[in-house]
């Protein structure tokens, strides 16, 4: 894990400072509201229907079990007892107060955290894949190329007031688990004649304009990462619209401008920096990588007779393997996924008692850390095979056992009208509704894969998008509806879903996807995902259907 | 003249700044780089006259004569439009101006460090701004990770 040095403690340090005085003196009525809400808003801080909400930022979703503690501490002493994990890897909190807000910052800088960039138009925390460093498919561990991002990206001067927000992502696997299509800029490592290097994607994103990013860079050495994306961002700034909030994101500007002729503005502003001081050197790039050396592995074998005769006599945790458990680099060890998405609780919320929990747990059982996902999930990237029966056991005592991930009852959720004022609609309870409909696990597992995204609005923080099934609230004439698509999917096979037709009552929600799945049952092939059906037989029995 | 900040320092305004119509004649102008290449050859020979851009003004249209003025200011319209940034790094860096490079509009304490950083060394403040105080906006920050217009060597190299 990437450990702070006196540089980046004393900027962490130095922000807090500069928040509290700009706190200050908005509560001393120096600073006008419309500016401290954008000076706020670069640090994470929202002012929300009910109450302020803190995103903290996890970068490319990271946390040491000291960090998870802290959270835990955080929430009991300045929250509610729940901390929220959202869908960019990060962390809310949904009850700051914000007067408290500067102390709360004060405490996270001690676990080197932060909530900086976390919101506004400016560049956000950089995403990467949850496996990195032990996913079998991996070409190259992203995170070292994340940190490096994130690290040029923090205050940066230039790019502090963009016309838009700005996210990227990097991935190092040939499947994309971070989701790069769909960014503001998408990083993939790819390997061309023996030589790493990357392919870089521009204009991906979701929101009311869904579109997919286009290659602008089929291969960029990895010593230019920085000074390439530098000039993508000095061309963004220049030329971003910024007239229309809603058609400000690079995704218009490439689009508008034709992927090509972006390309080319890029490309002749980075031959004015390329080659310069910000050019990564051999030295900088082993810095990086140094903080992501693989963990002190026990010698194993990949067989562990133990564990098979443990899956044989117990269903429960076979079932569990079967679904939450992936295999890993290392012979002997897995990825261990804990669903946090128990019925009746807001999709990724999770307790102080479960934070310390999964602190305590991932220090008995995987080095010390957990990995947020994009899916709203935890992780714990290396667990020994002969102790996994002894750790689902310790999660089944605390409800992080669910053996849901990646089926229907796994929903991406925003926080919706409870929680979010720029919602339409709310979202938890529908999440709540359809987790109550299917509650048979072994109809569940008979599914399979699919995944439902529900957002609350337009802005999409559910990624509906790219759901299998894609719910998006939507007001029609001060009431609360939703929008039914399907077809989505957010791994490599990018698509966006297609809308259905005209939009439900929430109380229809459950039973329209019970009559998509249904449909899916009856005429999918051997060995068919929902989409995969989907994509064979078209969209039009699903309206049927469902406008029957 | 109004107050300004220079050099750290709060000093008297040695240029008028220009939106509209003014006899040329008059010393120490800012003119609109419209109205300064619509009279560039009366002008190209004073001393006395920079121009300032509006955000979405092209600063490669000042390209050619530049390094020939003493002063060139860029516009914030609004304290979260961030072009006039990126047209300062590219002044400075590319065209190697090294004139004043002042902000004018709506510029505020928050954001100074940010501009000094980009290349600005002298700030007309938005009305309202108390400058002693803004003055503490200039340095909160002792180092920064990537390279900059002020110090164009990233962390990295030094780390
Ligand atoms: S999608 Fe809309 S409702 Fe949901 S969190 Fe984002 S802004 Fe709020």
């Amino acid at each position: 894990m990437y450990i702070y040095d006196k540089y980046d403690q004393t900027m962490v340090d130095e922000r807090v400072a500069q928040y509290r005085d700009q706190t200050n003196r908005f509560l001393a009525g120096e600073l006008p509201a419309d500016e401290f809400q954008q000076l706020r808003l670069r640090n994470g801080l929202y002012v929300q229907r009910l109450a302020p909400m803190l995103r903290i930022t996890v970068p490319y979703g990271m946390l040491s079990s000291l960090q998870i503690r802290k959270l835990a501490h955080i929430t009991r002493h300045y929250d509610r007892g729940y901390a929220h994990f959202s869908t960019r890897q990060n962390v809310q909190l949904n009850w700051p107060i914000l007067e408290e807000v500067p102390d709360l910052l004060a405490e996270l800088a001690e676990v080197e955290m932060h909530a900086i960039q976390s919101s506004g138009n400016c560049i956000r925390n950089t995403t990467s894949d949850q496996y990195a460093g032990v996913a079998r498919d991996e070409i190259e561990d992203s995170r070292p190329w994340a940190e490096l991002i994130r690290q040029w990206s923090t205050f940066h001067p230039e790019f502090n007031w963009l016309p838009r927000k700005f996210k990227i992502a990097v991935t190092g696997a040939k499947e994309d688990r971070a989701a790069v299509q769909v960014h503001d800029i998408g990083v993939r490592i790819i390997e061309q004649d023996g030589q790493l290097g990357f392919q870089i994607l521009a204009g991906g994103g979701l929101g009311r304009t869904p579109v997919l990013g286009a290659v602008i860079k089929d291969f960029l050495d990895q010593k230019h990462l920085l000074t390439y994306i530098e000039a993508v961002l000095r061309v963004y700034n220049r030329y971003g619209r910024r007239d229309n909030k809603y058609k400000a994101r690079i995704k218009i500007l490439v689009r508008a401008m034709t992927p090509e002729v972006f390309a080319e503005h890029v490309d002749t502003e980075w031959q004015t920096i390329k080659n310069g001081p910000g050019t990564l050197t051999e030295a900088e790039i082993l810095r990086a990588k140094s903080f992501f050396s693989r963990p002190d592995y026990k010698q194993l074998d990949e067989e562990c007779s133990a564990l098979d005769q443990q899956i044989t006599d117990n269903f429960a945790f076979k079932t569990w393997v079967g679904r939450n458990v992936k295999p890993h680099q290392q012979s002997g060890y897995v990825i261990v996924n804990l669903a946090i998405k128990a019925t009746a609780v807001a999709p990724g919320d999770v307790s102080d008692e479960q934070l310390d929990t999964i602190a305590d747990l991932a220090d008995k059982y995987s080095f010390g850390e957990i990995r947020v996902t994009h899916e709203q999930n935890a992780t714990f990237a290396d667990v020994a095979k002969n102790e996994l029966f002894a750790l689902w056991k310790e999660l089944c005592e605390s409800d992080l056992a669910s053996p849901n991930l990646g089926l229907l009852t796994d929903i991406i959720c925003c926080p919706g009208g409870d929680y979010c004022s720029l919602a339409n609609a709310k979202s938890i309870p529908v999440a709540e509704a359809i987790q109550k409909e299917f509650d048979d696990l072994d109809y569940l597992h008979d599914l399979g894969d699919l995944d439902i995204n529900i957002s609350g609005c337009m802005n999409a923080c559910g990624h509906h998008h790219v759901g299998n099934i894609g719910i998006l609230g939507v007001d029609k004439k001060g009431e609360e509806f939703y929008q039914v698509s399907i077809g989505g999917s957010a791994y490599s096979d990018a698509a966006l879903a297609k809308i259905l037709g005209p939009s439900f009552a929430q109380a229809q929600i459950p039973n329209v996807v019970r009559k998509l799945v249904t449909l899916y049952l009856d005429q999918r092939q051997e060995g068919e995902q929902f989409v995969d059906t989907y994509n064979r037989i078209g969209i039009k029995p699903f309206k049927e259907t469902v406008y029957a | 003249m109004p107050a300004i900040i220079k050099n750290q320092a709060i000093v008297e305004s040695d240029y008028q700044w220009v939106d509209g119509e003014i006899d040329l004649s008059t010393n120490n102008l800012l003119l609109p780089l419209t109205t300064y290449i619509a009279h560039q050859d009366k002008l190209s020979a004073r001393k006395d006259v920079g121009i300032w851009l509006e955000a979405g003004e092209n600063i490669e249209d000042a390209e050619a004569f530049v390094s020939k003025l003493p002063i060139v200011a860029l516009n914030f319209p609004a304290f979260g439009d961030g072009r006039a940034y990126s047209s300062a790094n590219i002044l400075r860096r590319k065209f190697g101006f090294e004139g004043e490079l002042r902000a004018i509009g709506d510029v505020r304490r928050d954001q100074l460090e940010q501009m000094v950083r980009c290349g600005f060394d002298s700030f007309q403040m938005a009305d309202g701004q108390n400058l002693e105080k803004s003055l503490a906006g200039l340095n909160s920050f002792t180092y920064n990770y990537q390279g900059s217009i002020d110090r164009p060597e990233p962390l990295f190299q030094n780390r």
